[in-house]
């Protein structure tokens, strides 16, 4: 299986701090690769540095075979990288069509605007918003906003895809729902790099796990080597809860 | 794949089409000179919805574009013997340059940054042109009489301008519904709505603004032409006239910024409250109404900020749901 994304020694600094340090790690094609860590983290700082919206200070990130490490978002883009964001960012005043026809306009595909609209409503129907096409994207609630973000992304075509916490804030039901889509997702095809806060998910779906903490990897593995790590559930003492709850979901 | 059969599109088009028809038929130079005004005020207001209205940028010094536009067609036409229409062009040209390099260094300013750049812009051109010798210095370009000649004397002269200004609010109808239904214009709009997801969504966010930008310079440059050739002369004073830039921002919050059909609208009604002001005696108290255009502008502003933000034709979007579908 051939490497789809190779991260290595990527550092982000804010002044002073020190966001992300020597982050080193391989994606290969066709896999989920589950990114948890505690609040502040850099999990979305990592998110930011890989597809270009911020700057790295230090390192590499190669994709498919391209060094990206000074791309902006919009070239990242076209190569096959989408997103998600963790707070959603729908384009309020344009349809929800029309947020995922510009998915599939300016994605790597780079498609007509006629070719875009049958993309875009396949899209839809994968991600079940085929009913609110023609609804203003602000008219959404939060689960369906984070469903157009991801049909948003989808459209593009993607060879990666990074979904930023796409679960938090959703009903149990919700969540089995976006489960199962985000499976689905990966069954086309498209490689996975995700955020996740909710252990349940994270641990269910990835095929290998990175923690961060304080922008340091902790520690990487498949979902059992993660959940028996000194180091992690240490990590997560400050809140003992979820050390616990990563000990069940196992 | 355009939808030229959309209603929006040709309710707009017959509109400016008849305002513009009607002092052809009649003949009639009193509802030509007005007729004109109209004309140019719309085309003004739908230009700079290219980039207020679709992108979200509000340039507030767009009459540079207009004025420098002008300058350049007067030069041409006074002291390169050049006619009309290749005047017009090369006003239209010179706008869209200086779009271009003004899109390069100041379309990275977001927000209000952006429009005092442009109103700094706006100054600067206009005190260049006050000390450029070749454009007059302060006194300005003044064509000799022998030049509309060509045209059949200057009375006839007036007539062809006018065919010109018409021709070209026609075009700026259908070059504003172009770029609305076509995909560079969801790519400006997605910039308008969030310009970082625009950008992680794959738009090439620094190219798209500066053909905005340009693509709303074009014309006003033209127009710039047109005008001071009508006129006569040219000077600073009147080609960067920063007043005529915010009444083409009240036209475009009037009718509903981003909608085609608002800026037309907005610049009708305008114009209208401002002849019925111009020609009004009335007075409050000491002041006569006819001074008081200004001031009625800023009030208007003030109140479709507070209440109707989205100007009357986004207004009725948003009320009547089936009006979306026949007002663009």
């Amino acid at each position: 299986m051939s490497v789809l994304l190779q991260v290595q020694n990527v550092s982000k600094k804010f002044g002073g701090l020190t966001a992300l340090k020597d982050v080193t790690f391989d994606l290969p094609s066709g896999q989920i690769l589950g990114l948890i860590g505690p609040n502040g983290a850099g999990k979305t700082t990592l998110f930011n540095t890989i597809n270009g919206v911020y700057k790295n200070d230090g390192g590499k990130v190669i994709f498919r075979g391209v060094d990206i490490s000074d791309k902006k978002p919009y070239e990242v883009s076209k190569l096959g990288m989408s997103r998600t964001h963790q707070i959603v960012r729908p384009l309020n005043d344009l349809t929800v069509l029309e947020n995922v026809q510009v998915g599939a306009c300016f994605g790597h595909e780079n498609h007509s605007l006629a070719q875009s609209l049958s993309i875009a409503k396949d899209t839809l129907e994968f991600v079940r918003l085929d009913q609110k096409i023609d609804q203003l994207a602000s008219s959404l609630n939060v689960a369906q906003k984070k469903r157009l973000e991801m049909a948003r992304a989808l459209a593009a075509k993607p060879y990666l895809l990074l979904l930023d916490e796409v679960l938090a804030g959703l009903t149990p039901s919700e969540i089995d729902e976006m489960i199962k889509t985000i499976l689905a997702i990966r069954d086309q095809g498209i490689t996975i790099l995700m955020i996740e806060h909710v252990m349940k998910a994270v641990m269910n779906v990835s095929d290998r796990i990175i923690v961060l903490d304080y922008g340091q990897q902790l520690a990487e593995g498949t979902p059992e080597e993660i959940s028996e790590n000194p180091e992690v559930i240490r990590a997560y003492l400050g809140d003992p809860k979820l050390a616990e709850k990563l000990m069940e979901d196992r | 794949m355009k939808h030229w059969y959309h209603p929006g599109f040709w309710i707009v088009l017959l509109l400016v089409m008849g305002i513009g028809i009607f002092p052809i038929i009649s003949q009639d130079a009193a509802a030509r000179e007005s007729g004109f005004s109209v004309l140019l005020a719309i085309s003004m207001a739908v230009s700079l919805n290219i980039i207020m209205g679709y992108t979200g940028y509000v340039s507030f010094g767009h009459v540079v574009f207009y004025g420098l536009g002008g300058y350049t067609g007067m030069y041409l036409i006074d002291s390169l013997g050049m006619s009309l229409p290749v005047a017009v062009i090369g006003g239209g040209a010179m706008s869209a340059l200086l779009a271009f390099l003004l899109g390069k260094a100041i379309l990275r300013l977001r927000g209000a940054y952006f429009a005092l750049a442009t109103i700094g812009i706006n100054e600067a051109v206009r005190t260049f042109i006050s000390n450029f010798d070749p454009f007059g210095g302060p006194t300005g370009i003044e064509l000799q009489f022998s030049v509309y000649k060509v045209y059949g004397g200057a009375a006839n002269a007036l007539w062809i301008t006018y065919y010109g200004v018409v021709a070209i609010a026609i075009f700026t109808v259908i070059f504003s519904y172009w770029i609305k239904s076509s995909k560079f214009g969801l790519g400006l709009m997605s910039i308008r709505e969030d310009e970082d997801a625009a950008e992680v969504l794959g738009i090439v966010t620094p190219d798209a603004k500066t053909r905005a930008f340009m693509y709303s310079a074009i014309l006003p440059g033209m127009l710039g032409v047109l005008f001071f050739f009508k006129n006569g002369n040219v000077e600073p004073g009147d080609a960067f006239r920063l007043h005529f830039s915010i009444e083409s921002l009240v036209m475009i919050m009037l009718g509903g910024q981003g909608t085609l059909l608002g800026p037309v609208i907005g610049a009708l009604s305008y114009q209208r409250l401002r002849v019925s002001l111009l020609t009004s005696d009335l007075s409050i108290g000491p002041l006569p109404l006819k001074e008081f255009q200004l001031v009625i502008a800023g009030l208007l502003m003030l109140l479709i900020i507070l209440f109707i933000p989205a100007g009357l034709v986004g207004w009725l979007r948003q009320k009547f749901n089936a009006l979306r579908k026949v007002l663009l």
